[in-house]
């Protein structure tokens, strides 16, 4: 009897110190979230994924691509769905007859394309599978030029590393900019494109008007809409906060492949 | 370690336990290997729940299908997503909740393979989780035993019934798996390394939903597996996992403690 009041009060004690330690834990957890050292060490998990994955799969890898009975019966419009930007409103008034692609940084020939230009050249459509970091994927049918066909009307130079895709939409009060970056496995990937075309018809200004990157082995944040400039780079170091792109600066991975 | 770590060797040390009388023994149950992978599975599949709550909470809603948008309706959708004191962190942050995530995901993956390859070369998975013919035989008694919360005593409690032995296996080499197979299928690139192999399960969003009711089966599975430790003596129970040290009551012992 005595012993099993011992033994009662003994795990009625084991409880309280379970429970208590699990707070505390929590509670930790939680601060060292905010502090700068664990986001760095957890960090060490996006460089293992990206070794990882590009172990598993080739350079070249191909995303499944689907049949029209796949697509999405309307592309949902995620972030900023019409730029709040007087310059990108200017350009869309004239339905971007003025607008024009730069294409400069670390190349021999900067170039200025207009969207005529874009649709002059050879193009890639195809049907694939948005995943965006949220959780929820759709899927549609895009047209556009391959990134790599402008890259090489371009021509890099040798040091660049990064294409840098800076768009028209301000994301916050100060009017800070969209931008995201890529390595140049993706940049030469002949599903990434630069698309201006939706299901068959003009790409909608919510889904990124007059053109948008996709690339299909990455998550949604990566492909920037609304684009006006395409800079190449050997370090994104000073652009942005320097983490290679606006979600990156918020704490994202720069490398999307999960 | 592997020798010292098996649950049936008949010369395992068997001390006195001169504070419970004589009718106690204690032997070693679980090696460290053992022990300290369990415990490391334990944080890790905490962390991995939490932060996935996290992740999920940034779109509440489960699809069948290719893609979240097939036409067809979610059939499972949270208004507002699981409670905070559920997620890690507390309160919608998703960034930190990847972090978290994908994080302790190579942890788990690890410590996962590191157990699979420890328990084939030290014999723990043949020698403790195989079933033998005499547990194919009893598993009828087991179950009724089960329902009536009955626990072996004596020279049984050495061995994992076969109830127990099933659902480990079940739970080693079957949930585990699949719920990491099914989180590489949400990545666009690991979906590329035999395009379409998502399809097998019905899609991304498909195998989105099943990861999610992996997860929670999982919760499942940890619930009856901490009640089955509650009632079957918590402390003996924590001790064995805690240093290795293992109490059974010889045949004839009392049992109404």
């Amino acid at each position: 009897m005595r012993i099993a009041r011992a033994e009662h009060s003994r795990r009625h004690f084991l409880g309280r110190l379970g429970a208590a330690t699990v707070a505390a834990l929590l509670a930790g957890c939680d601060a060292a979230s905010r502090s700068a050292w664990l986001p760095k060490v957890l960090g060490v998990g996006e460089r293992a994924s990206r070794s990882a994955q590009r172990l598993a799969s080739s350079r070249r890898s191909m995303a499944q691509e689907f049949s029209p009975a796949d697509l999405s019966p309307q592309f949902r419009s995620n972030g900023t769905a019409n730029p709040d930007n007087p310059e990108y409103q200017a350009l869309a008034a004239t339905h971007f007859a003025d607008w024009r692609l730069k294409i400069d940084g670390l190349v021999e020939r900067p170039l200025k394309l207009s969207l005529q230009e874009l649709r002059a050249m050879a193009s890639r459509t195809q049907i694939t599978r948005h995943d965006c970091v949220e959780g929820w994927s759709a899927i549609g049918q895009w047209t556009g030029v391959p990134l790599s066909a402008v890259l090489r009307l371009a021509v890099p130079r040798p040091q660049a590393r990064y294409v840098v895709f800076h768009c028209a939409d301000p994301m916050d009060a100060q009017g800070t900019l969209y931008y995201e970056s890529i390595d140049f496995d993706d940049a030469y990937h002949p599903q990434t494109i630069l698309a201006y075309e939706l299901n068959g018809a003009l790409l909608p200004i919510a889904n990124g008007a007059p053109l948008r990157v996709r690339i299909e082995r990455q998550l949604g944040y990566k492909m920037a809409k609304y684009l006006m400039r395409i800079e190449l780079v050997s370090s994104f170091a000073n652009i942005g906060a320097g983490n290679g792109g606006y979600w990156e600066d918020q704490g994202y991975e720069w490398y999307a492949g999960i | 370690m592997g020798i010292e770590g098996s649950m049936k060797l008949p010369d395992a040390p068997a001390t006195a336990a001169p504070e419970r009388g004589a009718a106690q023994r204690s032997y070693y149950r679980h090696s460290l290997a053992v022990r300290l992978l369990h415990w490391i599975n334990v944080v890790a599949l905490c962390v991995l729940l939490m932060s996935g709550l996290q992740i999920f909470n940034a779109h509440p809603a489960l699809n069948w299908g290719r893609s979240s948008y097939t036409g067809a309706p979610a059939f499972f959708e949270l208004a507002h997503g699981f409670p905070s004191w559920i997620t890690l962190p507390g309160g919608h942050w998703l960034a930190m909740g990847r972090r978290w995530h994908l994080f302790f995901a190579w942890i788990f993956v690890i410590n996962g393979l590191t157990y699979v390859i420890y328990s084939i070369a030290s014999r723990h998975l043949a020698r403790d989780l195989a079933p033998t013919r005499t547990d194919w035989r009893s598993i009828g008694r087991s179950i009724v035993d089960h329902v009536r919360l009955r626990h072996p005593t004596g020279e049984a409690a050495r061995r994992y019934n076969v109830l127990q032995k099933l659902t480990y296996l079940f739970v080693i080499f079957g949930l585990l798996p699949f719920v990491i197979l099914m989180g590489w299928a949400l990545s666009p690139r690991l979906d590329t390394v035999v395009p379409g192999w998502v399809d097998v399960v019905g899609g991304r969003q498909s195998a989105r939903t099943l990861h999610f009711i992996a997860a929670w089966a999982l919760v499942a599975f940890v619930l009856v597996h901490v009640f089955e430790v509650l009632i079957s003596g918590v402390i003996n129970n924590l001790r064995s996992m805690i240093t290795g040290r293992y109490v059974v009551e010889s045949e004839h012992a009392d049992r109404t403690r």
